[in-house]
Parts: C-alpha cells; structure tokens; sequence
C-alpha cells in the first residue's frame, strides 16, 4: 500500500449537465487505497453518471480528476483510462455475448499482454509462452470467484447471477488500481448477495484491490464498506463511515422523504 | 451425372467469390455495425493496383506487386476510419452507410484517373488446365483460388478464434463500451477491421480481376452479395461463407438445369428470390444471431 496514504483517486468539483439537467453538481470525492468505498443515493442521484466520469466514458463540465496524485487530462479516452489501472463493471451487464466466459475474462486481460500481430506472426514462442502465463492468472482469478465449471459456456448462456460474477472476473483480470462496481448485487437473491460481497471483501482484503461501488442494498453496503459518500439529485450530501452516515438527518431524509413535504 | 457435377463444381467456384465479398461486409459489420457499401469498390481497387503494380506502371515481380497492393489497401483503410469515420462516431447507422457509399465513388473515380477505364486482363501466371477427377473436368485455375480462399478462412478463423488481437476484435463487435472499459482502443479495432476487409477485398478482386478481367463492373459483385448476406445471416461468418457456397451453387445450376424453360438469364435474379425466400422463413438468415428485444 500507499506509504504517504495519498488518495488514489480525487475528484474534484465535478459538474455535468446533460441538457438542462444537472446530473452532477459540484461533487468531490476521495478514494484511498485499500479501501472499499461506496457511493449511494436514491434513484437518479447522479451514481452511475459519477462512475461514467470517473472511467471516462462523460467528461465532466467543470471540475477534475486527479489519479495516483497526477491531474488526468480532461479529454483522456476510456480505454487510455482503462490501460491507467480503472477497471469496472456495468450496472446492465456489458459482457462479450459471443464468447465463453473464459473468452471475457481474457479479453479483460488484454492490457497486461504485450506481444501484438507482428510479435505474433514472428515470436510465436514468445506470444505462446505470454498467453499461457495469462491464462495461468485468468485461472487463478476463476478459482477465485469459484466459476471453473462455466468457463467453456458462452456468456450468453449464462444464468444473471453468473454473468455478473463473470464481469467481476474481467474486471479482475486487468488487476485494476482501481475497481469500479456498479450494482454488483442489483438483481439478485440473498444468497447470491451474500456471495458477491464475500467476493468483494475477498478481493480488497486477500488481494488487496481498491474498491469503489454503488449499491443499493443498504444492510450490504453498511456491512461491507469503509467509507461512503451519499449523492441526491446529483449533489453530495453526506460522507463519511457508515455509523455516520447512518446517524445523518439528512441521509435520512433524502432516503425516506421529510413529514412536511 | 458428371455434367451435373461439373456445373456444380463451377457454381461453387463463383459461390467462394460472393463469400469472399460478403466476407468483407460481414466482418466490417460485426465490428463496427457499418455496412460498408464500399466493398465491392474496394476489390475493385485492389484488382487496378495490382494491375497498375505489375503491368500498367511499373513492372514488379508478383509478390512485390501483391505486397504494394495489400500496402494500397492498408492506407485505404487508415484514410477511411480516421477522415470518414472517425467524425461520424455515435452517428446513426444510415450516416455511416451514407458515407461508405462516399467512399465507394470516391474509390472508383480515383482508380479511374490513376488508371484509366478501360477493361484490363490480369494475369498471374496460374495455369488453367482441366484435370479429369473420376470423370469430371475441374480447372486447375478454380482449384488454385479455391485453395487461396480456403487458407484466408482458415487464417481468420485462427486469428480471431487464438489471438489477443482477433479477441478484442471479437469483443468490440460485441460490445463497444464494455471493449472500450476493457482497455481496446476502438479506433485502433476499427482500423484493423477495415485492414482485414481489405485484405480480404484483395483476394477477392484479384481472384475475380484473372478471371473475367479487371473492369468497373467488378464493384457491382457487391450487389450479388446482398443477398448472400441475407441468406448467411450479415452477423455470422461462417453462414456467409457457406450461404455464398449456396448462391453460387443455385444460380448456376438454375440457369443450366431450369434457365432452357423459362427461355434463360435467370443467374441475375435467382439469388435475390433465394433471399426473399429465407426473409420469409428465417428473417435473421440461416445462421445469423436472432435479436431479440426485451420489453
């Protein structure tokens, strides 16, 4: 870990409109290393659309990100972002539906391989021996997420609570920096909850990985997470652990609405 | 029975040329959801560069000239992801569709002023003798490019099934924003797809250019296959190359078995009758991925 605990991530002052609507309006926030981090807030508060800044897919109109201490230039494109060490998963399943879900999580580890065509064609030994040691690590990340007897099955055969551990695993493969989970646990039962959020203790506390999630599961995220930044109607309202943001008046207004109004 | 055969042997000569065209669209599809009417002007370009390389202009040695041409093909592929669609990105389909039609002029007019208009033959020196195998006559020629079509497939087939390049060509077809969270520069993708429909293009025109000559009628193959497209399914590959097998195979045992009764020339329209008649069944083609919206 980080000796001086320099963040890894800051933004700073972070304002998008889309239209007339301010979706973010003035949002700063700072992820430390080591730590599992969530973002929440009602419906429409500007979550997702923090993430979609964060890992470069909106830029944001007015303020900046700083990542590993450096200020990000404002027009860098996501996949330069995703090269950086930001890996994420998407809030409605993005996976490769033509492929295995071996295939996915390979396609996850492309940053990490180096040989390209030319190499390729030319050092096919070098290219072979590369792709074995990648698979090596793609098997130790599906052991990790306990998937072995689905790798050969094409992603979209999948069952939704699979898929969602297979995106998870494609994150991992690039071994981010930085992991952005969007509702890793949207959609799914009890027990597949409690699994994801053993996964992602697992991976920030066995692996050591930075975590930054949105969840809307309350009892998982206060359960889970070490610091939490609460978002309403694209503004921040609150941050703090999760006893503090529990003991918030006006986290729990926004959830549950005031009697006056 | 040996002439029945033949015939079919020779449709499905002509059929692994539609595959090879369609080939190109499928793969440009795939990657970029762009139907690239500039496919048939591309095989077209690729036949007048090599003429230009190896007879008209200057007089290289035929690997040179095959080398220069693939060259002349991978400019064309740069030019045109990065001046034509590269502004165009998160446009709708029918603007880049548009500007493939832009491009398609633009590649004919250029090969007329460097080259000219008239008809060239190209020759590469293949032989083309007839072979009798069990009775049927099989040119030598067909054999040749069958060979040159079968090793292209089989060559895709290992590039994008075993390499990382061809997996995250595969995964940008599928999915641009997860490829792009993934670390694959689309840009990048999309130029390496056109390289390969170039390529492929090549292969196509220069087999087609030896055969019946290098003439501006060669981009309309384009048209032709449409409908193996339509038949194949546009989004799968192996269903093109085979639904090209099909058209070429139809069309000329049509015209030979059935053409004499309906007082012949029914090669030109057949294949779109084939196609209406999938439509009908199949609408997403033989084996294209049926899409299937959910509510």
């Amino acid at each position: 870990m980080n000796e001086k605990n320099e963040p890894i991530l800051r933004a700073e002052n972070i304002s998008i409109s889309f239209g007339g609507l301010k979706a973010l309006d003035n949002v700063s926030l700072t992820i430390n290393p080591g730590e599992i981090f969530a973002i929440i807030g009602p419906n429409g508060a500007g979550k997702t659309t923090m993430l979609n800044v964060l890992n470069g897919f909106y830029k944001q109109d007015e303020g900046s990100i700083f990542f590993e201490g450096k200020k990000r230039p404002k027009n860098l494109k996501p996949n330069v972002i995703a090269a950086q060490g930001i890996a994420r998963t998407f809030q409605n399943l993005a996976l490769f539906t033509g492929m295995s879900a071996l295939g996915n999580i390979m396609v996850g580890r492309t940053m990490k391989m180096h040989s390209n065509i030319f190499s390729q064609a030319l050092y096919w030994g070098f290219s072979r021996k590369e792709e074995i040691e990648h698979r090596k690590a793609v098997e130790r990340i599906i052991d990790f997420l306990q998937i072995e007897n689905i790798r050969r099955t094409p992603a979209s055969m999948l069952p939704y609570g699979l898929r969602k551990r297979v995106e998870l695993a494609r994150a991992l493969a690039a071994e981010p920096k930085l992991l952005l989970l969007d509702e890793p646990m949207a959609g799914m039962n009890l027990e597949e909850k409690e699994d994801i959020a053993r996964f992602v203790l697992d991976a920030n506390e066995e692996l050591g990985y930075t975590i930054a999630l949105i969840e809307h599961d309350m009892g998982v995220v206060m359960d889970i997470c070490d610091r939490i930044v609460v978002l309403d109607f694209g503004k921040k309202i609150a941050e703090g652990t999760p006893d503090e943001i529990k003991a918030n008046p006006e986290v729990v207004k926004a959830y549950l609405g005031t009697a006056e109004s | 029975m040996a002439f029945f055969f033949e015939v079919l042997i020779t449709g499905l000569m002509v059929g692994i040329m539609y595959s090879l065209v369609a080939l190109g669209f499928a793969l440009i599809f795939k990657a970029s959801d762009v139907f690239n009417m500039a496919q048939g002007a591309m095989s077209l370009f690729a036949a007048l560069a090599l003429y230009g390389f190896l007879e008209q202009y200057l007089h290289l040695p035929l690997w040179l000239a095959l080398l220069c041409t693939v060259a002349a093909m991978i400019i064309w592929a740069y030019a045109i992801v990065f001046i034509v669609l590269k502004p165009l990105v998160n446009r709708p389909p029918l603007m880049l569709f548009m500007a493939t039609f832009g491009v398609a002029y633009l590649m004919e007019g250029i090969g007329q002023s460097i080259y000219g208009t008239q008809a060239k033959g190209l020759n590469l020196g293949i032989p083309d003798e007839m072979y009798e195998v069990a009775g049927i006559f099989i040119s030598s020629f067909d054999l040749f490019f069958a060979g040159v079509a079968a090793l292209l497939v089989l060559a895709l087939v290992w590039f994008f099934q075993k390499t990382r390049n061809g997996r995250a060509l595969r995964a940008v077809s599928d999915d641009h924003e997860a490829a792009l969270s993934v670390g694959i520069p689309l840009l990048k993708a999309w130029t390496l797809t056109w390289i390969i429909a170039g390529v492929v293009a090549t292969v196509a025109g220069v087999a087609w250019g030896t055969r019946l000559g290098v003439q501006f009628s060669l981009s309309f193959i384009a048209l032709k296959s449409l409908p193996v497209l339509i038949i194949g399914g546009i989004d799968s590959i192996p269903g093109v190359i085979l639904a090209g097998l099909i058209v070429g195979a139809c069309e000329t045992l049509g015209e030979v078995f059935i053409g004499p009764y309906v007082g012949g020339g029914i090669q030109t329209f057949l294949p779109y009758l084939l196609a209406l008649l999938v439509l009908y069944f199949k609408p997403y083609g033989l084996f294209g991925k049926e899409i299937v919206e959910r509510v």
